[in-house]
This record gives structure tokens, C-alpha cells and sequence, in this order.
């Protein structure tokens, strides 16, 4: 409409502008190529200078240290090879807080995401004062996990702890929450899912929410019930989250330090070691035994079993997703062949309506099914 | 492929119109009673620890010996907390002083340079661009661990060990920050335009400031919540390299129990305390936290 309306005037006064502009951009031309070539790499850069400095120069830097006996004084190392690994790993601490580390992991992380899937298909559901629920189950995540760990070790108190008392009403022995290591671990995988359960709740909840509603609908029209909804169309379709959110976990999970360290007022991880996990190690290696080498050692041992139960993970769930696939949604290929298969009987079946025999109808449906 | 054989015209209408009764029927409907109980519970099991701690912080070292404690907050809070604010070990105000420098800065540093990335990743093509994000993006899988000895020494070499730099420069940069800002640029700016504001003579810095800028804003604001919750709460690396005098808050809560003798009524008194300022941004930020997180998961 206004294209109509425009007087010879201002028509004229447009071309001119636009033969301006032509003008301006063949001037900038070379400029605004290497502005176009050259603004990317500026854009990035701080950030990889930066990076390169505080990230990667360090975890390269640990590498060198772990193969030198590094001394403090002299404020430099020499090289021993893979001593410092060899001590490790002929250390039976190393082993106890491998364990450790393994133990309150499982404890952390399968209860953790069981009970975040249960309470997001909750939160999925049409509830009341949404937010109001949301947030409460986010409320722990505010929490410094050193003042959860506070609060839980008084909790979980081995003589006068609530956790204790509780169980006492209900007739069961005091558990030792600290002299027993499996018990320990229980206590500090508590706190791990304190804080992390509604994090996790909320990612899955999202992941629920991208489900199409048709398919709750078709289910419904079908005649499922809502706990065979959940398993037939709900947790088939979380699959690529949980990958996500075990991986992430995991990557967490091994590292844990806070929580045990303030499990008592010493920090050792336990007269026995009973809750002594890898970093926990680290610390007491690198800055109660100043012994540098080695606790970079650690680091890189650290590292690596993080990359490696890292991968376990994704080749178990990948291979889940890919069984999961195969039973009910199509590969693209099977697609193709479906969407060959569907035309085919379509055209088949004009034919035969326009030839107007039932039979021949009934014979594509056969083949079809 | 079942549902092609469903083709008789007659039926159709008849499943069609169920189909428009049934999506009513899905939303519309509230849950019983049985989902609110659930949910009751893992509220009181978030809320509970909170509570636990205000009861034995409001009492005194006996409350927590006594089997007939009350469920009533005692009246002590204020006193314990005067004493977890003049222990001179704890150095409060200046943990609290520290935590808040650190975190603000460390956050507004990291929208700042993921912000910029970002927008080059999702935006602008250059050589080797993918090769750079994959890089970026695996590097999140390194644990924090593995560069603490040699940050050390470096900052030990510059005489900054116990200095509140040395928390931050660690953290000005993150590479989960770049991932989140590139995932969310790319589907916020479409592509047109950046080809209208090249068009109209922009330089690549303008559009960035008049196109990227704005786009990026509700993303780098969650940025800034996520960093500053995170640097607020981190622990392991600020407890190697600060000390008793120049604490961050989660420090000096730790210095609070290393006493042989453990008085939780203080300990705990002083967890909230700690806890406060989180608390107070929770009530501002907690529905942007909640979306952040839903977001990311999405794109994630």
C-alpha cells in the first residue's frame, strides 16, 4: 500500500539512497571483508587468551609436575618418570578412596536420579501453583554444599544426631554414621542428593514438557493407564536428557570434596579412612604432605578415570537409546522405507477404489499391517 | 504404518472429534490428592535441614543433647550469631565482603567474554569455528582438580596466595559459559537479520552491539545468576589458596568446626548466617533460576 501511495519524489530521493549506498559499499568493500574475516577471531580471542592461561596451561603444567619430584624450596622439580604414579597406585589409600569415591557415587547418583524422574512426572502433571512447587524443590541448590555438609553431619550424629532419634522411635539400633564406612557413605551421598535432586528434577521436567501431548492423547484413546504411559512414552523419550544428566553427574560425582571433608572437624576422611575419597586424597597429598608431584599424579589418575567411566556411560546409554529405537521410533532409514511403504499402498489403494473392488482394498490393508 | 490402514472415511470424523475432547480432558483435568502428598514430602524434605539448623542455632550447646528438644525455635539466634560474627578465627564481614567481590565479579567477567564468544560460535563464520567449539565443549569434562597444583605455584611465584585474585582470575573466563551463550544465540538471532544490518552498512562490532547485545540479554542475565551461584558456593580451590585472615564465606564456615570441641549451636547459627544472602537472592531469582535451568535442558 505505501509502495502505491509514494510520490515521483520521494521515489526519486530512494534511488538516489540506494545509489549512495551501492557507492558506500563498494568503497568499504576490502574493508568490511576483513572486518567480516578478521572480527570473529577478535570476538573469540579474549576468551582463549584468557582460557589459555588459567585453563589449559595449568592441566598441561600438572602433566610435567606429575612425572618430577617436585621441591618446594627450590620451587622446581626433577624428573622421576612415572614414580610418582607407581606410589600411587601401590598405596592401599589410593584404593580405599577409589572405593570410597565408586561407593558414594552409586549412592548419590542412582537414588538421586530414580527419585528426580518420580517427582518431575509430579511436577509434569497439572498441578496447582506450578512455580510455588517448582522453586521449593529448587531451594536446596542455593545452599553452599560446605553448609549442607554442616548441617547433615550434625544430623546424621552418631550419638546425638536427629537421624538417630528417628530411628529410635521406630525401634531400630543408633547407626555408627561415622565409624562405619558403608553408613558414612550413606550420610554424605545424603547430602550429595539434597542439594542435586531438584536440579536434576527440573532438567527432566523440561525434557517431559518437550513431549508432544498427542502422545499422552493417542495413549489415553487407547486405553493405557498412567503408570503405563510413564514407561511406554515418558522414559523412552528422556533417554538423550538422562545421557545428559548421568554424564554430568558423573563428572561431579567423582570429584566430590566439600561434602566429605566437612563430614568431622578433622577433614582426614575418617580415623580408618572410612569416607577418604579421591580429592579429599588430593588435598592431603598436595597441601598436608606438600608434596606436589604426586598429588598431581593424583590428579591426572583422577582425570582419566573420569574419561573413562565417562565413556562406559555413553556406550551403555547409546546402545540403550539404539534398542530403544529399534522398538518405536524409526530410525531414518526405516523411515524412508515407511514413508515408500505408505505411498505405495495409497497409490494402491486409488487404484483400487477408482477400479471400485473391496477386495483388492481389503488385500493392500493385509499387506500393509 | 498400522495407522494407515484406519482409512475408512466414517471412521474418521468419529476419531477426529475424540481426539478434541481428549486434549481437554488431559490438561484439563488436576491430579488427585496422592500427587500433592508426594510433593508435600520432598518439599519438607528441601525445607527441613533449613529448619534443623534455625532450631539448633536458636538454642544453646545442650539443645542438641536434649531427647525432649523442643520443635519451637529457641531464643538465642541473634547471640550465636554475634558470636559467629566476632569470633576473630572467622573473620566474618570480611568472608562475607569477599564472597560478595568475588562472585559479582567473577559473573559479570564471565557473560562478559562468553557473551562476545558466543556470538562469533553461533553468528559469524570463520575457519576452524567448529573445531574451536568442540574444543571448548570437551574441556568441560576437566575436572577442576587437575589444574590446582600448577595455579598454585604460579600464584605462590607471584605472591598472591591469599589474595582474593587469586579466586577470581581462575574464573574469569568458563567454557560451560561460552557453550550456553553460543546454544542460545543460535536460535535467538535469526540470520536475515544480520544480513539487513550488513546490508545497511553495519560493521561487524555495530551489529554485534545492536543486534547481538539485546538478543543475548535473558540468557546472559541466567549466566550471571548461574556463575555467581556457583563461584558463591565453590569451595575446594578457595580453600587451598585463601587463608584464615582473607576467607570466602563457605572458608570461614569451615573454620567454624575445626575446633576439636564442636559447638553446633554456633556452627549451625552461622550456617545460616552464610546462607542468608542466598536465601534473599533465591526470593528475587529463584523463578529465573528455575527457567534457566529448564532452558538449558532443553537445549542442552
Amino acid at each position: 500500500m505505501n509502495t502505491s501511495s509514494t510520490t515521483p519524489a520521494s521515489r526519486s530521493s530512494a534511488a538516489n539512497g540506494a545509489e549512495r549506498r551501492t557507492r558506500r559499499i563498494g568503497f568499504g568493500g576490502g574493508l568490511s571483508s576483513w572486518d567480516l574475516k578478521l572480527s570473529p577471531y577478535l570476538y573469540i580471542s579474549p576468551f582463549f587468551i584468557l582460557f589459555l592461561i588459567v585453563g589449559l596451561f595449568p592441566i598441561g603444567y600438572t602433566a610435567v609436575i606429575s612425572f618430577m619430584d617436585w621441591d618446594l624450596v627450590r620451587n622446581s622439580g626433577t624428573f622421576i618418570g612415572f614414580d610418582q604414579y607407581a606410589t600411587v597406585i601401590s598405596d592401599p589409600k589410593f584404593w580405599v578412596a577409589l572405593r570410597n569415591t565408586f561407593s558414594i557415587f552409586l549412592l548419590s547418583s542412582v537414588p538421586q536420579l530414580i527419585a528426580a524422574i518420580f517427582i518431575a512426572a509430579m511436577l509434569d502433571q497439572n498441578i496447582r501453583a506450578k512455580t510455588f512447587w517448582r522453586m521449593g524443590v529448587l531451594l536446596p541448590y542455593v545452599m553452599a554444599p560446605v553448609a549442607v555438609a554442616l548441617i547433615f553431619s550434625n544430623m546424621f550424629g552418631d550419638q546425638y544426631g536427629i537421624i538417630n532419634t528417628w530411628l529410635g522411635a521406630i525401634g531400630i539400633e543408633p547407626i555408627k554414621w561415622h565409624s562405619n564406612a558403608f553408613a558414612s557413605h550413606i550420610a554424605i551421598a545424603t547430602m550429595v542428593n539434597f542439594r542435586w535432586t531438584g536440579y536434576n528434577t527440573l532438567i527432566l521436567l523440561a525434557a517431559m514438557q518437550a513431549i508432544p501431548r498427542d502422545y499422552y492423547e493417542a495413549a489415553t484413546v487407547d486405553g493405557a493407564g498412567k503408570v503405563r504411559q510413564f514407561f511406554a512414552i515418558t522414559l523412552p523419550s528422556l533417554r538423550p536428557t538422562l545421557i545428559f544428566v548421568i554424564i554430568t553427574s558423573t563428572i561431579g560425582g567423582l570429584q566430590i570434596f566439600d561434602e566429605p571433608r566437612m563430614y568431622d572437624q578433622f577433614g582426614t576422611g575418617g580415623a580408618n579412612y572410612q569416607w577418604l575419597t579421591i580429592t579429599l586424597w588430593l588435598y592431603d597429598i598436595g597441601w598436608g604432605q606438600w608434596n606436589f608431584g604426586r598429588a598431581a599424579a593424583l590428579a591426572w589418575i583422577l582425570f582419566l578415570i573420569i574419561l573413562a567411566i565417562g565413556l562406559i556411560n555413553l556406550l551403555i546409554t547409546r546402545r540403550l537409546v539404539r534398542d530403544e529405537g529399534s522398538r518405536s521410533s524409526l530410525t531414518r532409514a526405516q523411515m524412508r522405507a515407511a514413508r515408500r511403504d505408505a505411498k505405495a499402498s495409497v497409490d494402491a489403494d486409488r487404484a483400487a477404489l477408482r477400479t471400485n473392488n473391496p477386495a483388492r482394498t481389503n488385500e493392500t490393508t493385509e499387506a500393509v499391517r | 504404518m498400522s495407522v494407515l490402514t484406519e482409512r475408512p472415511a466414517a471412521a474418521e470424523p468419529e476419531a477426529r472429534s475424540a481426539a478434541r475432547k481428549r486434549p481437554r480432558h488431559v490438561k484439563g483435568t488436576r491430579p488427585g490428592w496422592f500427587v500433592y502428598a508426594c510433593l508435600g514430602v520432598v518439599m519438607l524434605a528441601s525445607v527441613f535441614p533449613f529448619y534443623w539448623s534455625l532450631l539448633i542455632g536458636s538454642g544453646d550447646s545442650s539443645t542438641i543433647r536434649d531427647p525432649n528438644m523442643s520443635w519451637i525455635p529457641g531464643g538465642n539466634f541473634f547471640a550465636n550469631a554475634a558470636k559467629v560474627i566476632n569470633d576473630p578465627a572467622v573473620n566474618f564481614w570480611v568472608a562475607l565482603w569477599n564472597s560478595i567481590v568475588s562472585s559479582g565479579l567473577i559473573a559479570l567477567s564471565v557473560v562478559f567474554f562468553s557473551t562476545l564468544a558466543g556470538w562469533a560460535f553461533a553468528k559469524l563464520k570463520f575457519k576452524g569455528s567448529n573445531v574451536l567449539l568442540v574444543f571448548v565443549i570437551a574441556t568441560m569434562a576437566v575436572p577442576m582438580q587437575l589444574g590446582v597444583v600448577p595455579l598454585y605455584i604460579l600464584f605462590s611465584d607471584l605472591g598472591w596466595t591469599g589474595q582474593l585474585g587469586a579466586i577470581i582470575v581462575p574464573a574469569l573466563v568458563s567454557a560451560f559459559g561460552v557453550f550456553w551463550m553460543t546454544q542460545y544465540l543460535r536460535q535467538a538471532v535469526p540470520d536475515e537479520l544480520i544480513e539487513a544490518a550488513r546490508v545497511d552498512g553495519a560493521s561487524s562490532f555495530r551489529t554485534f552491539l545492536t543486534v547481538g547485545l539485546p538478543a543475548a540479554r535473558p540468557a546472559a542475565a541466567m549466566l550471571a545468576l548461574f556463575t555467581f551461584v556457583s563461584a558463591w558456593n565453590n569451595f575446594f580451590w578457595p580453600f587451598i589458596v585463601l587463608d584464615r585472615q582473607n576467607p570466602t564465606l563457605p572458608v570461614a564456615l569451615s573454620l567454624l568446626q575445626s575446633n576439636y570441641f564442636v559447638d553446633y549451636s554456633i556452627v549451625l547459627a552461622g550456617v545460616l548466617l552464610a546462607t542468608v544472602p542466598l536465601l534473599i537472592l533465591f526470593v528475587f531469582a529463584g523463578k529465573q533460576l528455575v527457567s534457566g535451568i529448564m532452558q538449558g535442558a532443553v537445549k542442552g
